[in-house]
């Protein structure tokens, strides 16, 4: 009977096979992803309906329409406005931005003077990126140069005064230079300033804890509004007569003051993910404190809260654009400055402005995130608990 | 065995004072506190002196002065005849409107921003991140500027107002709506919705009971919807339609009559709310993402709808990782109001700057801010905990 064996076991396996016609292609995609359910098909032509009424116009405005040369507000004007376009005419006027680009950048300081900004600009960019870059060596040195050398080097640079350069005080400074420098230093000082608080909200010792306590939580519930207000009125009056700091100093301190109790609170959260059996290890090889925390638990505490801290240094670059309320021109206040100018107010300038400061500080704080992820990445060792 | 012997215990170690923790502690604390103390005098010497030079009586009688500045918005009367004191509580109710009016709208479109960025549909879900990248990444005050600034300051003027359904109007001097003005006999309206809630919650209340009892259910939505609803109608129609409205009418250069929202205000609480829905639209997102696959396969094993999953399984226990981060949310909204200084909104903290340059009593005024702003922040997170200690898992 064994010639009529039915069984059949193949030897090779078979050829891939193509997907189903129906499971395949620019149609199924559609099918699963915009019109799965009669619900999901409604909000795919809501979504459509809404995408057509808003985006042609909004190129439109910025690209098509939008005014790119000029040289005063007639250009960005209707001719019942007082200015050479047709009527019902709305576009973005780049001229606008054109011309008081470096006002933007550097607000009042003196022309001749803006070699010394742009340098420090540079002199930042040729530091920060080797330190970003994971690859690049020489960590250590670099830092230094970066938090160390640099901040002494930029001061120089900016306030001037010695080696022949010229004095240029605070008050001329404005523009996105100021929004840096305040940014700079506030996440250089919040940072440490941050990690020394926290620290000092779980000490053991009472009357430390509750200093730390009152400060962070303190702090944390008033607006930064109020802080700046603080700084700027209620400085001079803590100082004793006769001594005067400048108002960019107390916007400064303000502001760094206010980031080191978000980070504070920040760099707790990481402190407590950290499994007693660390603090003890660390204990029991005879480690003081500042080695037990230096060494074995801010490490991981710090690795762990990155995108914590990071947000927090996100909030602090746009917390900075807050220093126009104490009479600070930063980039948004710069912009806002300009609004009011004879020469370029018409009724597309403001929205232009508005639209250029907000791209500036979208491609700062987006990139921040965006690097924040990728080191998150980096940085995981893969020890999830 | 022997060689336990070996290791004797003398009790305490003889170490050097300087290394006992104890010591070192106490020593520490002192130096801290000394440092403080001494900072803090030096501090307080320093402020008494600058006050007398400048001749600033300190103290709180400066409430009780006439302010002699007008404010714009108030939700109280006011002139400029009233007190420092009545123009600070005028500047904490702006404060309060815009904070509450910007949480409930905020939490609106974040719950829908966030539930949509995790949406089956490729387009809605494109769409909502793209609003959450853009919002998030740019500071509150430029969303401000741009509400104020680039959308209400270009509206037209008044004679050319938007005209919009039910008699309103928008122009660049606000929005203008009907005021309702009610007829003899139409607090038994009130009366009517008072009863409708009341009964709502006896309602809930025995329809719990019924379905812990015998297991059938009772259409509590349904019900509680037409007695909301249907209650305050009736009462309506009993009283004979006691309801009629002021319509804002054109004059020469504004519109009057009706009720306008100022430009400012509406600034700010458009500006408030899209900035911080996107923060709510990812904590939302996150506290869904948070609930395992498992849990919704689960209820879909047991027979559930996804709507009713979605309602009884999935967003009961969201809403245990949404409160803490929301909670912060919405503080952070209520101080971020204080930016309407910029724009010229009275709140608290512009009321506060003018009355602190009118008459220099900075540290009281400062003082003022704080108390308040904390208090709000106490009180907030009072409420947001009992709230999420009613939603917390509890554990048999």
């Amino acid at each position: 009977m064994q010639e009529h064996d039915l069984s059949f076991v193949r030897a090779e396996l078979v050829a891939n096979q193509p997907a189903p016609r129906g499971q395949k292609g620019f149609g199924h995609w559609l099918r699963r992803n915009m019109f799965a359910t009669p619900f999901d098909g409604v909000l795919t032509v809501l979504a459509v309906l809404f995408i057509a009424y808003s985006l042609p116009p909004l190129l439109n405005w910025a690209f098509i329409d939008a005014q790119w040369t000029g040289s005063d507000r007639s250009f960005c004007a209707t001719v019942a406005q007082g200015g050479v376009q047709p009527d019902g005419w709305s576009g973005a006027c780049w001229a606008f931005v054109g011309a008081k680009f470096q006002q933007f950048l550097y607000g009042r300081y003196p022309i001749d003077e803006r070699w010394r900004v742009a340098l420090t600009g540079v002199l930042f960019v040729l530091l920060i990126v080797p330190l970003l870059v994971p690859r690049a060596p020489h960590k250590a040195l670099n830092a230094i140069l970066l938090f160390v050398v640099f901040p002494v080097v930029a001061f120089f640079l900016l306030v001037g005064g010695w080696f022949g350069l010229e004095y240029v005080e605070t008050p001329l400074w404005g523009g996105l230079m100021v929004t840096l420098v305040l940014s700079f230093v506030g996440i250089a000082v919040s940072l440490p300033l941050g990690i020394v608080l926290a620290l000092g909200r779980r000490s053991q010792m009472p009357v430390v804890k509750m200093i730390c306590v009152i400060f962070i939580e303190t702090v944390r519930g008033v607006p930064l509004v109020t802080v700046l207000f603080m700084a700027s009125v209620m400085l001079p009056l803590f100082l004793p007569a006769g001594v005067t700091f400048d108002k960019f100093l107390r916007a400064l301190i303000g502001v760094a003051l206010f980031a080191s109790a978000y980070m504070a609170e920040v760099v707790r959260g990481g402190l407590q993910a950290i499994p007693k059996g660390q603090y003890e290890g660390a204990d029991s090889l005879g480690l003081g404190y500042w080695q037990k925390m230096g060494l074995i638990v801010l490490p991981q505490a710090l690795k762990l809260v990155i995108p914590g801290i990071v947000n927090t240094f996100i909030g602090l670059f746009k917390d900075t654009s807050l220093v126009y309320i104490i009479g600070m021109f930063d980039l948004l206040g710069a912009v806002r400055q300009n609004f009011s100018d004879a020469t370029w107010a018409s009724p597309q300038t403001p929205m232009t402005g508005l639209v250029f400061a907000g791209f500036v500080f979208w491609c700062f704080c987006f990139g921040m995130s965006r690097y924040s992820i990728f080191m998150e990445r980096l940085l995981d060792t893969g020890h999830k608990r | 065995m022997a060689s336990q012997d070996t290791v004797r215990d003398d009790g305490v170690a003889k170490a050097s004072l300087l290394y006992d923790p104890k010591v070192r502690g106490i020593v520490v604390q002192v130096l801290v506190f000394v440092g403080l103390f001494a900072f803090v005098y030096w501090i307080v010497g320093n402020t008494i002196e600058n006050l007398q030079r400048s001749n600033i009586s300190s103290g709180f009688g400066f409430l009780s002065g006439r302010s002699g500045f007008d404010v714009a918005t108030s939700v109280i009367a006011y002139d400029s005849d009233s007190t420092y004191g009545r123009a600070l509580v005028v500047g904490l109710l702006n404060t309060l409107v815009v904070a509450v009016l910007g949480v409930f709208t905020a939490s609106i479109i974040g719950f829908l921003v966030g539930v949509g960025r995790l949406s089956r549909n490729w387009l809605v879900r494109k769409i909502c991140t793209v609003y959450v990248e853009v919002f998030r990444n740019i500071p509150p005050l430029l969303v401000i500027f741009f509400w104020y600034f680039g959308v209400l300051s270009v509206l037209p003027l008044p004679r050319d107002s938007i005209g919009l359904p039910f008699g309103s109007y928008l122009n660049s001097r606000g929005f203008f709506f009907p005021k309702p003005i009610w007829g003899e006999g139409a607090w038994l309206i009130g009366l009517a919705l008072l009863l409708a809630i009341a009964m709502i919650f006896f309602v809930k209340r025995r329809a719990a009971a019924r379905q812990m009892a015998t297991g059938q259910q009772f259409p509590v939505l349904w019900t509680s919807l037409g007695l909301l609803l249907g209650l305050p109608l009736l009462a309506f129609a009993l009283t004979g339609f006691p309801l009629s409205f002021e319509f804002p009418q054109l004059s020469t250069f504004n519109l009057v009559g009706g009720i306008s929202v100022k430009p400012e205000f509406l600034a700010l609480y458009l500006a408030l709310s899209f900035y911080t829905a996107s923060f709510i639209a990812e904590i939302v997102r996150a506290g869904i993402l948070g609930i395992s696959k498992g849990q919704t396969e689960a209820s879909y094993a047991l027979g559930l709808r996804s709507g009713t999953t979605l309602r009884l399984v999935i967003i009961p226990q969201a809403l245990r990782i949404i409160i803490p981060p929301l909670t912060s949310q919405y503080l952070n909204l209520t101080k971020n109001s204080s930016l309407a200084i910029a724009i010229g909104y009275p709140d608290l903290v512009a009321i506060g700057g003018t009355i602190l340059n009118q008459t220099g009593q900075a540290i009281e005024v400062v003082a003022i801010w704080m108390v308040v702003y904390l208090g709000l922040s106490l009180a907030t997170s009072v409420f947001m905990n009992w709230f999420n200690a009613r939603m917390a898992l509890v554990e048999r």
